[in-house]
């Protein structure tokens, strides 16, 4: 036996897509408090998003959305064993740095805080820490990934508990790189023309068919059969915000979501977890929001 | 590495088709794992229930988060026949939050975090720190070879004490331990199913074999 024969290298893209690798099948759950994040724990969360108000509240509450007080951000570290994610506004390159500098293991360039750049996206290569990124549709995806997100999560609309825009999203992404797979090579230069995405990814992804990199579900998941649905529509796991904690039972609920994102396919596990878990959030229908309070609609 | 020079490669080393290796499938990158078995000839079966376990030679315990594995085979009634099994001689291979499952003993689990335990070692969960002391690099290892073997360590775990039944295989150039065998057991802190290399799932496979017969 003999030791290791070369230098250690941080930050490469193996690195910071490997670690979504390892959250694929897991549920991964926003909370507010410290308390909340070992309930997320204890409920087998794979990681927990550190945020200050959760999406129903912004939607309920209005003004400007931003990180994290780093107190807050620090209790929920020091609290639970899991990965801590945490969101920056989009294009706000500053609150990412301080993010990184905090120690979480992963930024949400997020859409659901209120973007600080309305034109650019926060270049994400600078960073060793990896950033995941919303997307409601293939092009959208690319031009992340190009600017180096390491995690996709398609959008849905974050805070409403209707699964609909969730769906929406995961089948336009899915259905788009279907599609780009039964393309001939001239129409591949059309196609990143037309998904304004640099043609090596397209190209790349019409001969594997997938993504470089994970693929979540986020926005509006709110019961067990939500989040399987989203497996089953070809999620590799499952964000849920508001879902769990403006709930009438988090505990149980969460641990539901678990249990019916593993067995995903398995309709009588499902059945079995949905049981008694009290009320599911409220909610609001998608179509009953003013195009102006949108959030998938911010990114671009 | 295309496939091609992976079954050219697997010809040479002559493990056998037909086995079927089971690989643990309740959260993690467990179709990581199935893929290489895959190109290596193996019959793969994912695993969530324990009557899944009856029909296989050897499991793999993928990447992922060790107590989420703990919870739902806990759960789901994996957990005391994987352990079963496992004293009974079942090979069984195990990268990262795999080889915090098969440690005998777990520092920094959760709150009530257990292991199937088999590798007579103990194991710090998440040694390195937060995402950013994440890293690549080579490692000499050389029951798979002379050449070095590419090790992706994500929030990994490494082995702080090695028990007499186990064997280390690597270490870092600080000195500690992340990859260890024992019997039939094979367990590392880093990821060889996301880097292309197919040595340890080959190495694996003839362990497997060799119990089979």
């Amino acid at each position: 036996m003999t030791k290791s024969t070369s230098a250690e290298q941080f930050g490469s893209s193996r690195v910071k897509r490997g670690l979504a690798e390892m959250l694929k099948g897991g549920v991964i759950m926003d909370v507010v408090t410290a308390a909340q994040a070992r309930i997320a724990e204890d409920a087998g969360a794979v990681a927990v998003m550190a945020l200050e108000r959760v999406p129903a509240d912004i939607r309920s509450q209005g003004g400007v959305a931003r990180m994290s007080d780093p107190d807050l951000i620090d209790s929920i570290i020091a609290e639970v064993n899991i990965p801590v994610m945490a969101k920056a506004r989009i294009g706000h390159f500053v609150e990412a740095q301080i993010l990184e500098v905090l120690g979480v293991d992963y930024i949400d360039e997020s859409e659901v805080l209120s973007p600080a750049d309305y034109m650019n996206h926060i270049d994400k290569w600078n960073f060793t820490i990896p950033f995941v990124c919303g997307a409601t549709n293939l092009g959208e995806a690319l031009r992340r990934i190009n600017e180096g997100a390491a995690m996709i999560r398609s959008k849905g609309e974050a805070g409403t508990g209707d699964v609909s825009e969730a769906t929406k999203h995961i089948r336009t992404i899915n259905g788009e790189i279907k599609r780009l797979t039964s393309l001939s090579r001239d129409e591949l230069y059309v196609a990143a023309k037309e998904l304004q995405a640099p043609y090596e990814l397209v190209a790349e992804i019409a001969s594997t068919g997938k993504l470089p990199v994970v693929l979540f579900t986020a926005g509006g998941v709110a019961t067990p059969a939500d989040a399987a649905m989203m497996m089953q529509l070809g999620a590799d796991g499952v964000f849920v915000g508001s879902g769990i904690f403006k709930s009438g039972n988090p505990e149980q609920r969460a641990a539901a979501i678990v249990k019916a994102v593993t067995f995903y396919d398995d309709a009588k596990v499902i059945a079995d977890v949905s049981r008694g878990l009290g009320e599911a959030m409220v909610g609001i229908n998608v179509s009953d929001i003013p195009a102006p309070h949108l959030l998938s609609t911010r990114g671009w | 590495m295309t496939i091609l020079s992976v079954r050219t490669r697997l010809a040479e080393t002559a493990v056998p088709a037909g086995l079927r290796v089971g690989v643990l499938a309740l959260q993690g990158d467990f179709r990581e794992h199935a893929h290489v078995l895959h190109e290596l000839g193996a019959h793969v079966d994912p695993i969530r229930r324990p009557e899944e376990l009856d029909r296989i030679d050897g499991l793999v315990i993928p990447g992922g988060e060790s107590s989420v594995m703990d919870k739902l085979a806990r759960t789901f009634g994996l957990a005391e026949p994987l352990k079963a099994a496992i004293r009974g001689g079942l090979p069984v291979y195990g990268t990262c939050a795999g080889l915090i499952m098969l440690a005998d003993t777990i520092i920094d689990g959760m709150n009530g975090q257990q292991s199937l335990g088999g590798l007579d070692i103990v194991v710090r969960r998440n040694a390195f720190g937060s995402q950013t002391a994440s890293f690549e690099t080579d490692l000499d290892i050389p029951v798979l070879g002379q050449q070095p073997v590419h090790a992706v360590f994500i929030r990994a775990p490494v082995v702080e004490t090695i028990g007499v039944r186990a064997t280390a295989l690597a270490t870092l150039n600080d000195g500690r331990c992340v990859a260890v065998e024992q019997g039939n057991l094979l367990g590392t802190s880093f990821h060889p199913e996301i880097t292309g290399e197919y040595r340890f799932h080959q190495y694996f496979l003839q362990k497997v074999f060799s119990a089979a017969q």
